[in-house]
Order: structure tokens, then sequence, then C-alpha cells
């Protein structure tokens, strides 16, 4: 379960990269996101992935998943979503005041 | 245990919260701001003294002992930049006030400001690696509006760059947690350093040090440094003081605290890479800052090159060395934070911020002239200033652990600082006046600030003794890491 795992992590890196290195700025934002993903995963399946009931002590179980990795990737979800809300919001602004989003314009020195 | 060590973290999310509130009274809003940062340099100053007596201070947060619950560790070098950086986090706030302008300081200028210090605050004095992670994401967004804060198209433009690196950057942070919490199961530091040197540093650990380094140093601006001279050319001066002071530094604190606490049982391998990146971050960083004609380009490339010079400390990891990366460290934030604020003001007094249309500034401004200058000369190290000590130590400790070329390159990049600062001082001080009228502006206030600030940097050098004294109880525990353990894991 692991190797699929891993393989399906690697494909969203795979894209994510891809997209990141892309020239339209909405496609890049796109790309963040398929790579926090991809972390999100890894951390997930990095911690093992045995079978064991939720980590909500009612149910009895003799085992349980490690309840740690799923409390840091709550709270990794929580800020990749406010920085892909701000960067949403940044590329939004930089389409009306710049009129462009291709990253192939935004080059040079001058103000 | 205390809660002393919860305070400058305390006080400016408080502060914060509390602006957020005042968003049309600015004159509360600056007092509020400048009580805070007072607070906090008192606060730091008892710190400092306390661990001067008692040694490391912890403080398990809600009574859960490490590893189970996350613990906030004081020792030494973490205290010494907790008190550098709220000393410069005052200068820079009383600086933005003359030179932010009430367009930004109305859209949470200082409510921006007040945390981008608790996620600086936090990340010296955190003792959990994930935590870290956490205090650098509020640290960063707090710096990603101040860069985009006013919105001007420059502005605009350049934060979509920044954004993007550090979205990367934080994305390849949690990858690598990902692989440690895998190879060996904890978050804490302090017992990561046990379980690392229990499991014996081989090949997967090695990696996982090496990903920590290429993301760290892409905070830092060690040799991946091509985002950086853009991204702090586009924000205003008080800005750009802020990031050139203490963003690139939280991240030399972390390859610091990672590469002296964590993975050190395979330094041939690890810091070798730090040596060389070093090595490439001075050479290219000096290019670099001989290069340019514009006042921040000038300054960042010179930001780049003291990252390399700190690194190369850490690098060569002898007594000697890691006690001068200390001193060099707190030097550098101050002497920077300087720097930055002169720039600032050279600029506002010309009125542009390109060396060749300027000319002449000396008989104007002549006490801002012969500052900059003293500047110069204490940011190459010259013997009465406070650049010379931390320069002196990490040399010697070069030389100790056999790394000849290093060592010249690091002196060579001192005579490109000279170099570069020299050229600025004499294309914007000597000579004639150019053909245009210099803007009339009142800099009588910024300029007593700055010298001020000058006047700490001297006492630094001039009192590198009592200093030392200081810094070399923090180099002891980056020497031996036994000490950090026990001092967390004692119970």
């Amino acid at each position: 379960m692991e190797l699929i795992m891993a393989v399906a992590v690697g494909i969203l890196f795979t894209v994510g990269v891809y997209l990141i290195l892309s020239k339209s700025l909405l496609r890049i934002v796109l790309g963040t996101s398929l790579l926090t993903h991809g972390v999100h995963l890894l951390l997930l399946t990095m911690a093992g992935l045995k079978t064991g009931a939720a980590p909500v002590l009612g149910g009895q179980a003799e085992a349980y998943v490690d309840p740690l990795p799923q409390a840091l990737i709550l709270t990794s979800i929580v800020i990749s979503f406010g920085v892909t809300a701000f960067f949403f919001v940044l590329a939004y602004r930089a389409y009306q005041t710049l009129g462009t989003d291709e990253m192939d314009s935004l080059k040079g020195e001058e103000q | 245990m205390s809660n002393l060590l919860v305070l400058p973290i305390l006080i400016p999310l408080c502060t914060a919260v509390v602006l957020i509130f005042l968003k049309e009274k600015l004159l509360l809003q600056r007092l509020i701001s400048v009580v805070s940062a007072v607070l906090n340099v008192i606060v730091a100053v008892i710190l400092v003294q306390r661990i001067h007596v008692e040694g490391i201070q912890t403080l398990q947060m809600g009574g859960w002992m490490p590893p189970y619950g996350i613990v906030f560790v004081g020792d030494m070098l973490a205290a010494l930049l907790v008190l550098t950086t709220s000393v410069v986090g005052l200068a820079i706030l009383l600086y933005s006030f003359r030179s932010i302008g009430e367009e930004r300081e109305r859209f949470y200028y200082y409510t921006f400001f007040h945390f981008l210090l608790v996620g600086v605050y936090g990340s010296f004095l955190t003792g959990d690696i994930f935590n870290l992670f956490v205090f650098f994401e509020v640290m960063l967004i707090a710096s990603y509006a101040l860069i985009s804060i006013g919105g001007t198209k420059l502005q605009l433009r350049e934060t979509s760059k920044y954004l993007l690196i550090n979205i990367v950057s934080s994305t390849l942070f949690v990858a690598a947690v990902a692989y440690l919490y895998a190879a060996v199961g904890t978050l804490n530091m302090a017992h990561l350093s046990q379980r690392v040197a229990d499991a014996g540093q081989d090949g997967v650990l090695n990696v996982i040090a090496v990903l920590f380094l290429i993301v760290f140093a892409l905070k830092a601006g060690l040799l991946l440094f091509f985002w950086l001279p853009g991204s702090y050319s586009a924000p205003p001066p008080a800005v750009r003081a802020l990031f050139g002071a203490l963003l690139t530094k939280v991240g030399l604190y972390a390859i610091i605290r990672t590469f002296t606490l964590i993975f050190v049982n395979d330094p041939g391998f690890t810091h070798t890479w730090i040596a060389w990146m070093a090595g490439a971050t001075m050479i290219l960083g000096g290019l670099g800052a001989v290069a340019y004609n514009d006042i921040p380009r000038i300054f960042n490339y010179n930001v780049i090159i003291s990252v390399g010079f700190v690194a190369f400390g850490i690098a060569s990891a002898t007594p000697d060395s890691l006690d001068g990366a200390v001193f060099y460290l707190l030097h550098d934030m101050l002497a920077k934070g300087l720097m930055f604020i002169l720039g600032g003001i050279i600029i506002t007094a010309a009125g542009t911020d390109q060396l060749k249309a300027m000319g002449g500034l000396i008989k104007r401004y002549p006490l801002l002239g012969w500052m900059f200058f003293a500047l110069a000369l204490t940011l190459v190290g010259i013997p009465p200033f406070s650049g010379f000590a931390g320069k002196v130590l990490i040399i010697r400790g070069g030389l100790e652990s056999g790394m000849l070329t290093l060592s010249l390159i690091g002196l060579g990049s001192s005579f490109l600082v000279l170099y570069s600062l020299i050229k600025m001082f004499r294309l914007a001080f000597w000579g004639n006046e150019p053909e245009r009228e210099y803007p009339k502006v009142h800099l009588r206030g910024v300029t007593v600030l700055a010298a001020g600030l000058l006047a700490l940097v001297i006492c630094m050098g001039v009192g590198a003794e009592q200093v030392y004294s200081y810094v070399s109880q923090a180099g002891e525990v980056l020497v031996s890491p036994a000490l950090y353990i026990e001092a967390v894991m004692k119970e």
C-alpha cells in the first residue's frame, strides 16, 4: 500500500513541478496546490499506513493509527490554504494592475 | 521552569491582535507599538541575564514532558538572537514612523510588523521541528503582506516570485519533516538528536540532512539566493531593513541548529556541502555587490556575502569558528539593520536610488556621510568596529580545520564588500552635485536614530571582550549538543 501511495505522491510532485515551470501565473498557483497535496499525502504515508481504528478513544480497539501525522497534516493544510488564497488574490491584483498573467512579461528592471 | 521564555512571543502577538482594532488611530498604533517593542527589549535583556547565570532555560507547554509536548528552549544563542532582534526591531519601528507613510500605516502595517516579530522570536526559541515550520510560516506570511503592502507594480511583480519560491521551500520543509519522522519517529529536537545519533546517521539520514540544508539555504539565501536581490528591492526601505536584518538570519539560525544539534555525526559529508555552498555564496555575492550601481542591489548582495561568511563558520565547526559565527551573526543583524536604514535615508535625501544620479551629498549631510563611512568600515571588519572579532574567529577556525581556500575566499570577499561600499560612498558623497535639484527633506530625526544604532555597533566592537563572555557561552552549547539534550530531557 505504501508503494502505491509513494507512486501517487511522485506523480503529484511531477505534475506540480511541471505546472510551476509553465508560463501562466494561474497554472503556477495550481502547481503549488498539487505540490502541497503531494506533500500532505507523503506525510500520511511516511508515518505508516498500518490498519487500526481511527484515533478516537471511544472505539475500544486493539490498535489505533498514529494520530500525530494527522495533526501535522491538519496544521499544514490550513497554512497552505491561507497561502494559496493569498496567492490567488495576488495573481488577480497582478493581472488587474499589470494587465498580464504571463511570467515572461514580469521580467525586467523598470519600475 | 518559568514562563519568561514565552514572553518574547506573547508580547508582539498580543500587540498585533490589539492593533487590528485600531485601524484608523495612527498615533495610538505607534504608541502601542513602541511600548511593546521596548518591553520586548527589556524582556530579552532579563532572559539573557538569567541564562547567563542559571544556564539553559526550558519551558514545557501545557506541562507535557518532552518529547511528548512542545518545548521552548532558551539557550544563550537563542536569547542573544532574541535580544538583537528586539533591538533592531525597535530601531526599524522608529524608522518606519518617519518613512513608511500614512497610506501603508492605515493598512495594518504595524500589525504585520509585530506578526513578523512573533515568527522570528518563535523560530529562535522553539525546540520542536514542526513548530519551527509553523513559526517560519507565521514569519513568511507576515513578510508576504509586508512586501506587497502598497501594491505598486514592482511590488506585485516581485511578490509573486517571492511567494512562489517560499511556497516551494515550505513544501520541501514538510517533506523533510515527513522523512525524518519516518526515519526516527520523533519531532522534538533534543530527542531527534539522540535518535539520529543512535541510528548512526547513515545514508538515509544524510539525504534528509541535505534536504533540510536545501530548505534552509533557500530561506537564508545560501547559494540558492537567486530570488533575493529582486525581491528585497521591491518594498519600501523600512521593510527592506526588516527583511535584510532578520529574515535570512532565521534561515541561518535554523542551519546552525540542525547541523550542530541533530545532524552532527557525519560532518565529513554534510559540512563539506555547507563549506562549498558558503564559498560559492561569498564569490557570487561579491561579484553581485561590485556589479551594480543602485543602492538596494548593492545592499542585497552584501546580505548574501555575510550569509556565506557565517555558513563558512558553521562548516568548519571548530569551537573558535562557531563562536565567531555567533558573534558575526549578532554583529551582522545590527549592522545590516543600520545599513538599510542609512541607505533609506540616502535614497530619501537624493530622491533616487541610482548612484550615477547622485554626488556631493557630503556638503549637505556631513554627519550622514561619515556615519556611512564608519558603517562601511564596520561591515568590512576594521579592528575598532564590531565586524572584526567575528571575522577573526571564523578565519582562525577555518585555518585550524585546514580550509585554506575558503579562508582566502572569506578574506577576499571582505575586499569586495569594502570596494562596493566605498564605491557607493564615493559616488554618492564626493564629487559634484548633479544638475537636478535635491529634494528638501527633514532628516534630523532619522539621522539621530541611525547614530544611536551606530553607537551600539561601535560599543559592541569596543566591548567585544564583554560580549564574548556571552557568545562563548552560546558557542559551548553548539560544540557539545549533550548540554542541550540534558537541559531538555532532564526529567
